[in-house]
């Protein structure tokens, strides 16, 4: 299908665009012709479509309203595929290119004809506050009712359906002077910084430099047009080294110590996005001086009737003209109550666009415009308002009340408004300024800095280029230069809050994304909310994907009219990041995928890979979780490892035990305070479970420790627990005992740690062994020797996790993969097998051995856990040892370490379930504790658990009971060690 | 992203490449077993959270590891002073004087 017409309101000799340029696009599935260097909104009013979407609340037909970033209205979908959908889009701001896909939102079926525009009928039951008011009760009505509805009407736009398969790029700079806005302010302080050999970074959201500059069709300075002074400062600032230029890059964040984020969008704008290009690159600034030059917003008139489409801002017209050689129409009408409402009327009364009139709310206006005015034979009305607009999908008329109360009615297809311009507070408010009431021009200004940062020219307050040109120099420390200007146009002037006699009939829109009418705002004041913030919040004005650029300054007008207080006495919201909508993709960067997290492996991991092991997260590692054999399930495979290691042998990648070397004169002393056992006594060679409390009491981190020598301890920690169990003792050592001569080194990577257990073990490693004898006379349960392994320096453990004869060998990791292959090649013909941590799971557990942190949770004392003995009370100090003594750790009824047997052998209960004593009793019940481990066990063929439970310890025998959803399961009160309770296989 | 001066690299530092530890200047008695327990309660669970001054410890956890003190504006966020762990704490003077 190609474009029936040919861009009717395409004005000949305006603006900055080529017909050479003309490209096609689609909106809502229609084709239309545009020119390169559109922005789509341009290129649709060229092609006289003003119709761009629905409201949010009142499905009210929308046409675009401004002709930049706080555009409220024109929001539409962009699609390149089902993945590359992008949502919100502001057609003010997207970049037209050959073949876009646009389409509206919010609206069904069509924008034409929407259904959900009965909203507006119904308009009379959904005041300020409706959900707060509606929404309340009953209880029962939320799951199915309420919060259906809610979830359905809330959000605009859809999300794409397939994740994002663009590439988003990061980046971080430095710089003396980063200045975020290249208009005329932005573009002379970095021209001038530039001079003094700084470094300069100069932002800008726009495709082009030059800010309001590139709309003004009559501003001369330094002899040229303003796009032409802009395009050479540029061009000058294009050949220094010391200025990087970012456009369409917008400074969304402003954080501490001058940190700014900007984002530079990369390819969002061309038609096929080169596959070598991320889409956005987010730009992490640390400057020395932040200069904000960020402009003024052009608020709109609040009267009745003022969101038809075809009601435009009149900068945003101006700027369609003279950029992109567009009208909005054939005959406008113009109301205003400042003067830069006049350029814009007259530069299109220039472009054969008919005025209809001007509405002026001021009694007074500059003798130059009204004679302008007459000159071109334009009526001017002053003293006068638009009481009411008629058309529904396009303004056709405009209600005139006159000075004299007259009302005069006109035929219009537009109508352009400003009631001025509020300074963009945004980032100087992100930089924790606090803006400060300027009552003779009725703005908010920029107070004090409090990070070193300026702000001038429009955001500044300044009216004129003088003052800006002026600012600008000022704030980079140069020296005024004196610059021509001519033909300059005030941005002084205007009004906030309602205007006109009949502001308060109709709907006067404020915020016109959110639908907040003037008179919801008067609603909310006089149901009781007299603060800024809880107008905002009741009546959602300003909370939009606008952030209320445009109705903010009203909003907050009109609540204090009400109010009868000062505007600064009724206080201004915080403006927050991002300044505008910010993509997620952009904050991700690379850090997704594989690259999400670090995914840590040990040395064997793929060997385990490479022999079909299913894999488990454990803090960052992946452990091998279990090795299935052809056709076997997990519960079968475990059954299976289970019973090889307890009948012959098995081995275990143990690598991801947390090591800590704790080396010096003071190692013993040093672990005496760390651990709750003593070690003066351990002989070298030996080792010790040892268990680590916080201050509290409660128990933080447990671990077999092997004594080297009298100075050297090689310390095993939890899997997940080696970083806080390493920054435990570094406070300690650094913090309270400085003078211990202790050093502590993570040695958790360095060493490969293979587990070799069950009664065939000594059998297995033996002939690998070389210096030392690991008879079980010379080398009984819990000793260590340095040694070799495989020829390999090692460090040799005789312990056990399983119950069975174990050994672990500590290898540099290096070796980790060769160790373990060789111990393997023995192991396999001997009938051994390769388990993973759900067999090595299930066998601590039959011994009773706790996991802290699974049956623990750090209300859990030594003694709780059954762990009395391993704490040295002899012992003048150690962490916890005066946590241990409070009384609410010695009272009685504690939740105690216990095992549980099931009445019913085979059922097997969930880990977290709640224990009761009696499963009859009315809900609440009373929860004596809750499982902590549970798991089948096929070498005791029964389900075994363990529990935390009220006074468990004198429970034993009892019978207790677990509801479930389908009925309470019985369980009986057993001591934790289900497997050889005399430890006779350990020693063996 | 905060900037945090390390007494000890004496270098700017990104706050990534730190760890707040809590509060300063609370000191593990000799004497603990002695403490009665509501000695205990405040040495180890109460806490000032004030809006203001904040004396507080960091560690340079991914840089050199150390442990120090810092002076920061809970409400603005500055460091006001960052001094090596073991070093005594600033009177209530030289803080005042760090507001200027």
């Amino acid at each position: 299908m190609t474009a029936q017409n040919d861009q009717p309101f395409r004005v000949k000799g305006r603006g900055a665009l080529s017909r050479a340029g003309t490209i096609e696009f689609t909106f809502d599935g229609k084709t239309y012709q545009g020119l390169e260097g559109d922005t789509l909104a341009s290129a649709l009013l060229a092609n006289g479509v003003h119709l761009m979407g629905r409201s949010f609340k009142y499905h009210r037909p929308r046409g675009v309203l401004a002709a930049g970033v706080e555009e409220p209205n024109a929001l539409v979908g962009i699609s390149r595929d089902k993945a590359r959908h992008t949502p919100n889009v502001r057609a003010s701001v997207q970049e037209l290119y050959d073949g876009l896909a646009a389409t509206s939102q919010n609206r069904f079926p069509s924008l034409n004809f929407d259904i959900g525009s009965v909203n507006s009928l119904m308009s009379p039951f959904f005041p300020a506050g409706f959900y707060y008011k509606t929404f309340k009760w009953p209880a029962k009505a939320w799951d199915k009712l309420y919060e259906p509805f809610i979830r359905r009407a809330a959000g605009l736009g859809d999300a794409p359906t397939e994740s994002d398969p663009d590439r988003y790029a990061n980046r971080y700079a430095h710089c003396d002077v980063l200045i975020i806005g290249g208009g005329a302010a932005g573009l002379l302080a970095a021209r001038e910084a530039a001079k003094k050999k700084q470094s300069v970074i100069l932002c800008d959201e726009n495709p082009q430099m030059g800010g309001y500059l590139l709309s003004d069709s009559d501003v001369e300075i330094e002899g040229l047009s303003g796009p032409a002074w802009a395009a050479s400062v540029v061009a000058e600032l294009k050949k220094l080294d010391n200025v990087r230029l970012l456009t369409r890059t917008t400074g969304f964040g402003y954080f501490q110590q001058n940190m700014v984020g900007l984002v530079e969008s990369v390819t969002d704008h061309l038609s096929t996005p080169p596959a070598d290009l991320p889409r956005e690159r987010m730009w992490q600034v640390r400057a020395k001086k932040v200069v904000i030059a960020q402009g003024a917003i052009e608020r709109h008139m609040v009267f009745p009737g003022n969101d038809r489409p075809g009601i435009v801002l009149a900068g945003a017209a101006q700027t369609w003209l003279n950029r992109y050689g567009v009208t909005v129409g054939d005959r406008a009408g113009v109301f205003t109550a400042c003067d830069t409402a006049y350029a814009a009327a007259f530069d299109l009364y220039e472009a054969g666009t008919e005025i209809a009139a001007i509405i002026d709310t001021r009694s007074q206006v500059g003798d130059d415009l009204l004679a302008q005015a007459k000159e071109l034979g334009i009526e001017v009305f002053t003293g006068a308002a638009v009481a009411a607009t008629t058309g529904n999908l396009r303004v056709n008329g405009m209600t005139v009340k006159t000075a004299t109360g007259e009302e005069k009615q006109f035929d219009i297809d537009s109508l352009i408004m400003s009631a001025g311009w509020t300074p963009s507070l945004h980032l100087y408010s992100q930089s924790r300024g606090k803006p400060v009431w300027d009552e003779a021009s009725q703005r908010f200004l920029p107070g004090h800095s409090p990070q070193n940062c300026v702000t001038i020219g429009a955001c500044n307050g300044a009216q004129d280029l003088a003052t800006v040109f002026a600012e600008a120099a000022k704030a980079v420390g140069a020296k005024p230069t004196k610059i021509t200007v001519k033909d300059d146009v005030s941005l002084a002037g205007g009004v906030i809050g309602t205007t006109g006699p009949a502001a308060d009939k109709g709907k006067a829109f404020v915020d016109f994304q959110n639908d907040v009418t003037a008179k919801d705002i008067k609603l909310a004041v006089r149901e009781g909310m007299h603060s800024i913030e809880h107008v905002k919040r009741y009546t959602t004005n300003g909370m939009a994907t606008d952030q209320g650029k445009l109705s903010n300054m009203h909003g907050l007008a009109i609540a204090a009219n009400m109010l009868d207080k000062p505007i600064p006495q009724v206080g201004l919201t915080t403006f927050r990041a991002p300044y505008t909508p910010t993509t997620f993709g952009s904050f991700v960067a690379h850090t997704r995928g594989s690259l999400f997290d670090p995914s840590r492996h040990t040395p064997i991991h793929d060997w385990a890979a490479e022999n079909g092991a299913a894999f488990e997260p454990v803090s960052l590692w992946k452990r091998a979780w279990y090795f299935p054999q052809a056709g076997e399930d997990m519960h079968e495979a475990v059954d299976r490892e289970c019973r090889t290691v307890r009948t012959t042998a098995g081995v275990f990648d143990a690598s991801t035990l947390g090591k800590i070397e704790v080396v010096g004169p003071d190692a013993a002393a040093f672990m005496n305070i760390m651990y709750t056992n003593g070690w003066d006594k351990l002989k070298p060679g030996r080792a010790k479970y040892g268990i680590m409390l916080r201050e509290d009491g409660f128990i933080y981190d447990d671990g077999v420790v092997g004594k080297l020598s009298d100075n050297r301890f090689h310390v095993t920690t939890t899997t997940g627990g080696a970083p806080r169990v390493l920054n435990h003792m570094e406070d300690y050592l650094q913090t309270e005992f400085p003078d211990m001569r202790v050093w502590l080194t993570s040695t958790t990577e360095q060493w490969a740690t293979i587990a070799v257990q069950g009664p065939k073990a000594r059998e297995i490693i033996k002939p690998l062994v070389s210096g030392a004898d690991i008879s079980n006379e010379k080398f009984p349960h819990m000793s260590v020797v340095e040694c070799k392994v495989c020829g390999v320096p090692a460090r040799l453990f005789r312990i056990s996790f399983t119950g069975e004869l174990g050994f672990e060998i500590n290898v540099p990791a290096d070796y980790g993969r060769a160790v373990w292959e060789t111990v393997w090649e023995r192991a396999e013909p001997l009938g051994a097998c390769a388990y993973g941590t759900e067999a090595m799971h299930v066998m601590r557990a039959e011994k009773g051995y706790i996991i802290v942190g699974q049956d623990t949770d750090g209300t859990v004392t030594p003694h709780d856990a059954g762990l009395t003995w391993a704490v040295a009370k002899s012992k003048p100090d150690f962490v916890g040892k005066r946590g241990l003594q409070r009384p609410d750790l010695m009272a009685d009824g504690r939740r105690q370490l216990v095992g549980l047997k099931t009445t019913d052998p085979k059922t097997v209960l969930e880990e977290g379930a709640q224990i009761v004593d009696d499963p009859e009793q009315p809900i609440p019940m009373k929860m004596l504790g809750f499982v902590t481990s549970s798991y089948w066990s096929g070498t005791l063929g029964q389900s075994i658990a363990m529990a935390l439970i009220e006074g468990g310890a004198d429970r034993m025998g009892e019978k207790l009971y677990v509801p479930m959803p389908d009925g309470a399961i019985e369980v009986e009160v057993t001591g934790t060690v289900f497997y050889d309770p005399k430890g006779e296989k350990l020693h063996g | 992203m905060l900037l945090i001066h390390c007494p000890y690299c004496q270098e700017d530092r990104p706050e990534l490449e730190f760890a707040n530890a809590g509060e300063a200047h609370i000191v593990r008695p000799k004497n603990m077993d002695e403490m009665s327990d509501e000695d205990f309660e405040a040495m180890f669970f109460i806490r000032d959270n004030p809006k203001g001054v904040n004396l507080e410890r960091w560690r340079h956890a991914f840089g050199c590891g150390r442990f120090f003190n810092a002076i920061r504006n809970t409400v603005s966020d500055k460091f006001l002073k960052v001094y090596k762990a073991g070093e005594p704490r600033p009177s209530d003077e030289e803080i005042a004087e760090l507001l200027k």
